[in-house]
């Protein structure tokens, strides 16, 4: 199979299509206006539909519409447009409408700055919205990655009626890398397999497979049933859908924790170390929501240090000492704003662990 | 026994919870029944706002979605572009249409997106009981205008008709009430034309329906009518502000 080089933002929008994604809307914002870019061309030639809403609220809202009829949708944006969907991203999970949702990140808080930051973990894994609900979330470290997860994640979506977050950031888009694509996947709706979605019903067929797509219960016994269906949905997720990556953990004195793109940096650093005769691993969570808490137990049970590496002040940090429960001493290097880890920070910080005899 | 009139199947049979003497109920009737004679069974998706009509997928008996608060528009929007051949309405209050939901309106009507929108004005908050709406009248008093709407803190009414009748591809838009059976029948043949519109291809309609409140009003519902008459009608005016089809 031939490679191709392909900028990050066009081959997660193509890897899309290929997943059977028809259904395009979004704004524009940097650093991923390549991605609606690529999409406004892209989506005329395979009779898809490609649709710049008025927000990020609005697109979101498009999302709702279109997913509820049981079509393949995807949105994208980058952090502050990402804020603004919260609002419908957690309507379609109190719904349970499945759909893609892009989050290349950049620095903030607020306007922030328009390079790559990991600064919205939290927001993605530990809420965003209002309610008790979780999103798929995968936090590919590669555009290979992406694509490749991008042909499951509308799988997994419908399987479990939840809307999948891709957690990416401004680099994951703007740099190239060669890729190989998947053939193209027709995707067409089948009632049968969602009698949730509004496919046409009228009065005198079942009252029961009349489509009603909606998040409102008033009644306090209701809304408590509903929310126990998503509950049991998380924790299938939650046993069945982990993914993470250990990187020479096997006999590592030190584990690097990171995600996304910082892992990468993790895993340069972690050669150049056992270059020098120090063993150091990379455990890498690909889903951050679930969290492989056992798993990074697990894969650290016989090093002597953690260190959590991220481009934020440490968010992952609070699942990474979750998961040890204080059984190794764990540390935390990483900036805020769009400052990446360099491997030079991340060695001199093992080192000086190491002086202090962790 | 001949059977003279029913109830269109295009209502359940659950009961309305709105108040006495509101016209949602009315409205329910008129649009369900154009829903019905539109010929586009089982090919229906309508979107319920938030504000009293928030059950509304409870009532009308055709697939239902249920948006987040003055986002309907861009719903129908995704239901319209993902089943271009449906017939899809939204259903909304003054709240969530002329308040929360100006930028969704607006734009649903600027891209002359093919869906209808029946907007029932009622100048007032009914679910959360009773405050100011931007369509409010001057002087009137709601639970957050306890002195009467001020124009010079609140502005003036907006005119969401008039408003969206300026914008270039919106196609029909016309201002209804249903105060007195002339009217009702009037409201309703708007309704069927906007449909009508809709299925062919023509672009964005909105039919605004006057509506009473006679809870949030503090009248009864024979006031209520009678202040809907006096006080709202002259400052919306009735009539079509748009329509494409007839130039």
């Amino acid at each position: 199979m031939a490679l191709t080089l392909m900028k990050g933002s066009e081959a997660i929008a193509e890897a899309a299509i290929r997943a059977g994604a028809r259904f395009f809307f979004g704004y524009p914002i940097t650093p991923q206006t390549e991605i609606p870019e690529y999409m406004s061309a892209r989506m005329p030639e395979i009779g898809g539909c490609y649709l710049q809403a008025e927000s990020e609220v609005a697109a979101i809202n498009m999302v709702y519409g279109a997913a509820g009829t049981g079509a393949r949708v995807i949105t994208s944006s980058s952090s502050p447009g990402v804020s603004l969907k919260q609002e419908g991203i957690s309507y379609c999970a109190g719904a349970r409408l499945p759909c893609v949702i892009l989050n290349v990140m950049r620095g903030g808080p607020g306007l922030g700055s328009i390079q790559a930051s990991q600064g919205d973990y939290f927001q993605a894994v530990k809420g965003g919205g209002n309610g008790d609900y979780h999103l798929i979330t995968y936090a590919p470290s590669s555009i290979q990655e992406a694509i490749d997860i991008m042909q499951f994640a509308y799988d997994k979506a419908e399987k479990y009626r939840v809307p999948v977050l891709f957690l990416a950031d401004g680099i994951m888009c703007q740099m190239m890398e060669p890729v190989e694509m998947p053939p193209m996947k027709e995707y067409k709706v089948d009632p049968e397999k969602k009698p949730w979605a509004a496919t046409g019903w009228k009065p005198g067929d079942d009252p029961e497979k009349r489509a009603v797509i909606n998040s409102l219960f008033i009644n306090t016994e209701e809304l408590s049933v509903h929310n126990d269906i998503l509950q049991a949905g998380y924790a299938q997720i939650r046993a069945n859908e982990k993914m993470w990556e250990c990187y020479k953990t096997e006999d590592a004195d030190f584990i690097i924790t990171a995600f996304g793109t910082v892992a990468r940096i993790a895993k340069s650093a972690a050669d150049s170390m056992r270059k020098e005769g120090i063993k150091v691993g990379v455990f890498r969570p690909i889903t951050v929501w679930p969290f492989p808490y056992e798993e990074l137990k697990e894969a650290t049970k016989n090093c002597k240090a953690i260190l959590d590496v991220e481009a934020n002040e440490g968010q992952m940090l609070e699942d990474v000492k979750l998961a040890v429960l204080g059984s190794k001493p764990t540390e935390y290097f990483g900036h805020c704003g769009s400052l990446m880890p360099s491997t030079t920070e991340i060695i001199a910080k093992i080192h000086e662990m190491m002086k202090e005899g962790k | 026994m001949s059977v003279v009139f029913q109830k269109t199947p295009y209502l359940t049979d659950k009961p309305f919870h709105y108040c006495p003497g509101c016209n949602h109920g009315i409205i329910h009737r008129i649009v369900a029944e154009c829903l019905e004679e539109s010929g586009m069974e089982g090919n229906i998706v309508g979107v319920a706002p938030v504000g009293c009509s928030v059950f509304a997928y409870d009532y009308f008996n055709v697939d239902m979605m249920e948006a987040a608060h003055g986002r309907a528009p861009a719903v129908a929007t995704g239901i319209k572009r993902a089943k271009p051949d449906s017939l899809v309405f939204t259903y909304q209050g003054d709240g969530d249409l002329a308040s929360i939901g100006t930028a969704e309106i607006v734009h649903a009507a600027h891209r002359g997106e093919k869906i209808t929108t029946i907007f029932v004005n009622n100048a007032i908050y009914g679910m959360t009981g009773g405050q100011m709406a931007p369509t409010t009248l001057i002087g009137q008093i709601t639970t957050t205008s306890p002195y009467g709407r001020d124009e010079a803190w609140c502005g003036a009414p907006i005119k969401m008709s008039e408003m969206l009748a300026e914008i270039p591809d919106s196609y029909y838009i016309e201002r209804c009430a249903v105060n007195n059976n002339a009217n009702i029948i009037k409201t309703k043949n708007a309704i069927k034309k906007a449909f009508k519109y809709q299925m062919e291809g023509k672009g964005f309609c909105m039919i605004e329906v006057l509506s009473a409140c006679p809870t949030n009003w503090g009248l009864n519902p024979v006031e209520a009518m009678k202040w809907l008459e006096e006080n709202m009608i002259p400052y919306y005016p009735l009539g079509v502000k748009k329509d494409k089809g007839a130039e």
